[in-house]
């Protein structure tokens, strides 16, 4: 799995931003990173109506293994997908 | 050690966070964090006086491995509240901003001139390491 991503190359915020918005659909990402810690916030219409946890894990699932090895640390924050509806 | 079903680790862990109220598993422990996201997220229970049990998942590579695969959760830390996990640094700091983080430990927001209480840690269920 993910094979094209050698361990022994530097993850870039580019590459993670792409697999977040490749890996869920409709997801917009902006990362920062050092290339061992990043930090994503990441929109998304998938995430409605989930939990906290179901939101996170979609994030991580596009990652697999890769956490806490090649990528060390990713921190994510979630937007909401649109700004609430006005009443 | 030939039952492949057998798996006293993960056993320990699922029993560890069954029995303890709030469990968090950590990087170092709480005098001694070894780790910015343990650390913060100790230092947000600390100043919500929460009471939780606290296990440093660092002395061996399989507690983490058999925590991750029961919390299907794969970064540390990783705090349990009544056995449901809540998340990890970014959740916890999340919810303490909203309040929502007190309210899911069963602590009142306390009044601005309330005293603080000191924080109690009890000390990590061992049994975790000494079933190895």
């Amino acid at each position: 799995m993910a094979s094209r991503y050698a361990s022994d190359v530097s993850a870039t915020p580019e590459e993670l931003k792409e697999r977040i918005e490749s890996g869920i659909p409709g997801a917009v990402a902006t990362v920062t990173g050092d290339g061992h810690h990043f930090n994503a916030v990441v929109r998304a219409p998938a995430f409605d109506g989930k939990t906290r946890i179901a939101q996170h894990r979609l994030v991580y699932d596009v990652f697999g293994d890769e956490l806490g090895d090649r990528i060390h640390a990713l921190s994510i924050q979630i937007q909401p997908s649109q700004v609430e509806e006005a009443r | 050690m030939s039952d492949e079903t057998s798996n006293p680790m993960r056993d320990a862990i699922s029993e560890a966070i069954s029995e303890n109220p709030v469990i968090l598993f950590m990087k170092g422990n709480p005098e001694a964090p070894a780790c910015g996201f343990s650390a913060r997220t100790v230092a947000i229970l600390q100043s919500l006086g929460a009471q939780y049990a606290a296990v440093d998942i660092l002395p061996d590579p399989r507690i983490r491995q058999e925590l991750s695969a029961l919390s299907q959760w794969p970064t540390i830390p990783q705090l349990f509240v009544n056995g449901e996990l809540v998340g990890g640094c970014d959740i916890v700091s999340e919810m303490y901003q909203s309040g929502e983080l007190a309210q899911t430990l069963g602590i009142e927001a306390a009044p601005a001139a309330a005293e603080p209480e000191p924080p109690a840690v009890r000390s990590a269920p061992m049994t975790i390491e000494n079933r190895l």
